[in-house]
């Protein structure tokens, strides 16, 4: 998401912006087993997820916000059959509306009846472009039901984003997943290579790329984008640890993106709540305007006085705030530490020590893959990665 | 969205005389918060300012470049003759895929 895109605009900017995006993961129920999966590895602990009106006074609160962006996302958001009651509330208060699916779950009825209940938009992720491999890795048969779907989406009329979640073992297919997204009239591709949080960093040393494959998705990435500018946009996500800079994180910390989970906690990102030492608001306990205004949680790393060296006197502080406060804390066990990412951070050799482990691993270690037996036998594993 | 680094093809396409829409997936709205008007799209949004909206919201699926520029030269006489400006905002917007 990118503001202001016009040099001459210009807006008050108050103290604290609003919100402009909410991600409302309606449930952790999937019927997919992607072992990258963004939901927390413990999730099969957390609380009861929140019934429908409950949901609705979010949407309200949030809207009323300033809110403009809804994410449905999950878990399989479409696995709630309440889903249809949040999108027409979500149409009525202006919001635009963006459904995050695997597709299982979808039909043609499902899409048009979506259509009908005023949903901007659907994204459909795939595991890979190539049948076995997709169901391999998203743990059950889905690939020709995803292709349907596609198809589906686009015949109801939608804007579709197609995105492929890119790993060391589905990087080398780059070209046979555009020319799919080609055929099935993609209008945006996401070429979102892993990131290393959650069931992704759980799995880090068999899911990390090496560089060369990066540098080749790259160059193939960009033939593509040339080729099909104006017809098809193209976004590839780098993985950010073969990067010299760190990642600008969701925008900044509590500057534009709030998330509340199947159980109504409200979080800034989506691994936020492993961090020690939080007590992260719940949407049924507070108001979303008090849980983004005044929540000490929402406020801990707004602004940069919390920062420290090398961060506090770098001049790019405020061009990428110094990264990822969860990646800090997965690789130092401070959040408020530099993303040890910039190669600035004294501690940068972490992450080349996580790339050289992948490196030497081999694709007889086998994968985690994400479902409620796992999420409870890995939970602690998860804390011990984490120092 | 806004995690690891993205790039968008930027490149300027040229920009054709026939009748502009907006692209598919897109709308502008004013938002009482932001106190200005938003373009929408999957997943992104621009606020938009005072001219670029003005400019945006002649953008009907039947006007053309010339007829837009003729609109706004109408709307403010006093300004002089916009129509270099708006076309080189159409232009932008056209390049970056928010018209069509």
């Amino acid at each position: 998401m990118h503001e202001g895109g016009l040099p001459s605009s210009t807006s008050a900017i108050p103290l604290i912006k609003p919100p402009l995006w909410l991600l409302a993961e309606l449930t952790y129920a999937c019927p997919l087993q992607c072992a990258y999966c963004s939901n927390p590895v413990d999730y099969a602990g957390h609380g009861k997820t929140m019934d429908t009106e409950t949901w609705l006074r979010v949407l309200r609160d949030a809207r009323q916000m300033g809110a403009l962006q809804l994410g449905l996302s999950g878990g399989e958001p479409l696995v709630r059959q309440d889903l249809e009651v949040l999108v027409t509330e979500a149409t009525k208060l202006g919001y635009y509306s963006n459904l995050i699916t695997s597709g299982i779950g979808m039909d043609a009825a499902r899409a048009r009846s979506l259509k009908a209940a005023g949903l901007d938009h659907i994204q459909v992720s795939f595991q890979s472009s190539e049948a076995n491999q997709n169901d391999e890795i998203a743990g059950m048969r889905a690939y020709a039901h995803k292709v349907d779907m596609a198809r589906a989406v686009k015949a109801a009329g939608f804007p579709m984003v197609l995105c492929f979640v890119l790993h060391r073992d589905n990087l080398h297919r780059l070209r046979e997943m555009l020319d799919l997204a080609i055929e099935l009239e993609a209008d945006y591709v996401e070429l979102a290579t892993t990131q290393y949080y959650g069931w992704a960093l759980l799995n880090r040393d068999r899911l990390l790329p090496t560089l060369e494959q990066v540098r080749e998705a790259e160059i193939v990435a960009n033939e593509y984008q040339a080729r099909l500018k104006g017809k098809m946009d193209i976004y590839f996500v780098v993985p950010d640890y073969y990067e010299k800079r760190p990642k600008p994180c969701m925008n900044g910390w509590g500057s534009v993106f709030l998330l509340v989970t199947p159980d109504g906690t409200a979080l800034p990102c989506h691994a936020a709540r492993q961090l020690p030492g939080f007590e992260f608001p719940n949407v049924q306990a507070s108001s979303i305007k008090d849980i983004w205004q005044t929540s000490d949680a929402f406020n801990r790393f707004r602004g940069n006085a919390w920062m420290k060296e090398p961060c506090a006197s770098c001049p790019e502080k405020e061009k990428d705030f110094g990264g990822c406060r969860c990646q800090a804390f997965q690789f130092t066990g401070d959040a408020a530490a530099t993303d040890p990412v910039c190669d600035k951070s004294p501690l940068r050799h972490l992450v080349d020590a996580a790339i050289s482990s992948a490196r030497i691993t081999t694709i007889e270690k086998p994968i985690i893959f994400r479902n409620p037996k796992n999420s409870d036998r890995h939970t602690i594993k998860l804390a011990e990665l984490t120092r | 969205m806004s995690e690891g680094k993205v790039e968008y093809a930027t490149d300027y396409k040229p920009l054709h005389d026939g009748s502009l829409k907006l692209a598919r997936g897109h709308r502008i709205q004013f938002e009482q918060v932001q106190g200005c008007d938003v373009l929408l799209y999957p997943e992104g949004v621009v606020q938009l300012s005072e001219s670029a909206a003005m400019i945006l919201k002649q953008v009907d699926g039947q006007r053309t470049v010339i007829d837009i520029a003729a609109e706004l030269n109408r709307m403010f006489p006093e300004d002089g003759d916009l129509t270099a400006d708006v076309r080189g905002f159409l232009e932008v917007a056209h390049a970056r895929g928010w018209i069509a």
